[in-house]
């Protein structure tokens, strides 16, 4: 996965709370392999109408290049459904800005290089206004910065999850590092026999 | 002197491997539980050319995409798919699998207790939300998503930053009637859904050291609808008794280990958390929801409330969740017309469930349709011994084969577009039981209340 410290790109925003993993991809369209890209089944029957046409007023539908969302409060809440990210990702997004994120949401979205930065009420008010004017965006992993024209907002960010977005670690390569501590712990763990599961069981 | 420890400190110390400069840890993983859903991972895993480092601590089961009719032939080609990948990815590196046809298959978070999979003091993960199940042992479990189980499918370990801890105590008796979902509703509709938000949080107080293993089970699952990742409850002579005797647990030298391992795994007396919160558990009323979010929850004997009295940060929420689920605000929950109801998934579909739905319902008929699928093969086989499923059946429900069913829909158990239904499942969440779905998630007992007298309904006045 690539690392990226800057983003040029639009942005919209999407004026709901608890927006779910349920809304971000319904189950039913879970069982494809990732190859074939799930960009088409973001926030699928949030944008549509009841016969399934899409909705020409729902923000993500006007704003189709969009890169950037401004989301409301616990977005991304609900199951860990990775595919959650993947329908932002391959639907070309690289940032969703909220007040908050379900927890396993934004670890999955680091995991996909996709930033989950939390703007605070003045910084989301800010945003919300700046975009009635424009929606061309920077995203700056390096100041944490979102600029909007002139406005400036910040954005909070955990420091070892921007690092990784910065560099586009891979866990799996960080963790190979630190084997022989593994296999000590290992050792250790091995010694308390009521830990692994009975054999033959 | 020692510092006064938590029950997550003492469980976090003793998974610990490495912390790093940043505060995130690296974890060793006790046991991995894998289902149809892991595919993205197996996938991932397959891609790098990776092997897996511990195939004997993961175990994989059908549960998520699992017919509960017609399994010897299942007509669907997608839930085929599913269920052949799994099948393959667990042949493939050497993982016990709890498949279609095992008379132990289940949902995972029913199965790994009662297989003995899940003990005191083990850190347990699964790609699911509702791993806090098994933290109802004294266990660190939460879920993650599929690069996090890729990581420990290669490594048995997991970079995790350390939650801040959270007690909730539950002080003094329930009510008749009032059960762990209601506790897990009622705390959550008081602290809203991120109440919990990157928290452990640990379940005290007598109300729940007076619950069974299965209601304890009920609450930890609930946890992540209040937005922790962890729930937990301190291990006691109830979680030992559950524990001992299970296929995979401890015996002879090893159980008498675990158990003094487990004896240590309790908060310390001068312990401090980050969050305290108390609730009285006499003033709990059986609680279910009425919108689109697990926090928009009331006492059944409420009101819906007028939109100028919710917060107005809550305010469009609270409009958008009267127009999906076609209510009114001002109106008594009492007396909504049901068109289903279901019974069963990981929070409600063990045994304890399913005898307290079947009190409500021996001798009364059914008057809406209604599907009822045992948490697993195990549960279905103990209340078919306890002739359960005739009291379901002469009621008028179906009685099905188990599986994650019509919780999440996947395999074809769906809610019609606009159905209201009273559902002892976990996510209200629009579209989550189908789309267009009317989710109201209560008690098992409260379900049966509804189903016979096919309006929502407090379950204390019709057992009366
Ligand atoms: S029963 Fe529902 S919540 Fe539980 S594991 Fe299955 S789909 Fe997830």
């Amino acid at each position: 996965m690539a690392g990226w410290t800057h983003h040029t790109g639009r942005a919209v925003h999407l004026p709901l709370a608890n927006v779910d993993t349920d809304q971000l991809i319904p189950a039913r369209f879970m069982s494809v392999p990732r190859s074939e890209g799930y960009g088409s089944y973001l926030m699928h029957d949030l944008r549509r109408d009841a016969a399934g046409n899409l909705t020409p007023a729902f923000p993500l539908n006007r704003a189709t290049d969009a890169s950037v969302l401004i989301a409301g409060r616990n977005f991304g809440s609900g199951s860990s459904r990775e595919a959650a990210v993947y329908a932002l990702v391959d639907a070309g997004f690289r940032a969703v800005f909220a007040p908050s994120f379900g927890d396993i949401f934004a670890s999955n979205a680091v995991n996909n290089g996709l930033l989950p930065a939390v703007l605070d009420a003045q910084g989301l008010t800010a945003v919300q206004e700046a975009l009635t004017q424009q929606a061309d965006c920077v995203v700056d992993l390096e100041a944490c910065q979102l600029s909007i024209g002139a406005v400036r907002v910040p954005f909070v960010l955990e420091e070892s999850w921007r690092e990784k977005l910065v560099n586009g670690w891979d866990d799996i390569d960080l963790t190979l590092h630190h084997a022989p501590q593994i296999s000590d712990y290992r050792a250790r763990r091995a010694a308390q026999i009521w830990v692994w599961p009975k054999a033959g069981s | 002197m020692e510092m006064p420890s938590t029950l997550l400190d003492k469980l976090w110390a003793d998974h610990e491997i490495v912390r790093r400069d940043d505060g995130t840890s690296l974890m060793w993983v006790d046991r991995h539980l894998v289902h149809e859903g892991s595919h993205h991972a197996f996938a991932k895993l397959a891609a790098r050319g990776a092997s897996m480092a511990e195939p004997a601590l993961t175990f994989a089961v059908v549960d998520h995409y699992a017919p509960t009719r017609g399994r010897a032939k299942i007509a669907d080609h997608d839930i085929a798919r599913m269920i052949a990948t799994l099948e393959d990815n667990a042949a493939a590196h050497g993982v016990q699998i709890f498949g279609l046809h095992d008379p132990a298959q289940g949902i995972v978070h029913v199965l790994g207790p009662e297989q003995g999979l899940t003990l005191p003091g083990l850190m347990i993960n699964c790609g699911d939300s509702h791993t806090s199940t098994h933290g109802a042992f004294g266990a660190l479990a939460f879920g993650i998503g599929a690069t996090e189980v890729a990581h420990v499918l290669a490594t048995q370990t997991l970079w995790q930053r350390k939650p801040r801890a959270m007690r909730i105590t539950f002080e003094g008796v329930l009510g008749p009637h009032v059960t762990a979902k209601d506790m897990a509703l009622g705390w959550i509709a008081q602290l809203g859904t991120d109440g919990a938000r990157g928290m452990a949080v640990e379940y005290a107080g007598d109300a729940v050291r007076g619950l069974s293993m299965e209601g304890r089970m009920t609450l930890c699952n609930l946890s992540i609808e209040g937005g922790a990742r962890f729930g937990m409850v301190a291990p006691d002579a109830v979680t030992f008794d559950y524990v001992k005797g299970r296929p995979f647990a401890p015996t002879g030298a090893a159980w008498g280990a675990g158990l003094a391992a487990w004896r240590r795994l309790v908060s310390d007396r001068q312990a401090t958390f980050d969050r305290e919160v108390t609730i009285d558990a006499a003033s709990i009323a059986p609680t279910l929801t009425w919108g689109t979010s697990p926090e928009q929850a009331l006492p059944i004997d409420a009101t819906l409330p007028q939109l100028a009295d919710v917060p107005a940060d809550k305010r469009p929420a609270a409009q958008a969740a009267y127009d999906y689920m076609g209510l009114t605000p001002g109106a008594r929950l009492v007396g909504t017309p049901v068109d289903q109801v279901f019974l069963g998934s990981c929070t409600n579909g063990r045994i304890e469930d399913l005898r307290a739905a079947a009190s409500v319902l021996r001798g009364r008929k059914a008057l809406v349709p209604g599907l009822v699928s045992p948490g697993s093969a195990l549960v279905k086989a103990q209340a078919e011994a306890e002739g359960l499923d005739r009291v379901f059946a002469d009621a008028g429900l179906d009685w099905v084969s188990s599986g994650c069913s019509m919780c999440v829909g996947m395999n074809g158990d769906l809610v019609g577009a606009g159905k209201r239904c009273a559902s002892s499942t976990n996510r209200n969440f629009r579209g989550r039981q189908g789309q267009g779905a009317r989710t109201h998630l209560m008690s098992p007992a409260m379900v049966a209340a509804a189903a016979v007298t096919g309006v929502l309904s407090d379950v204390r006045e019709v057992v009366r």
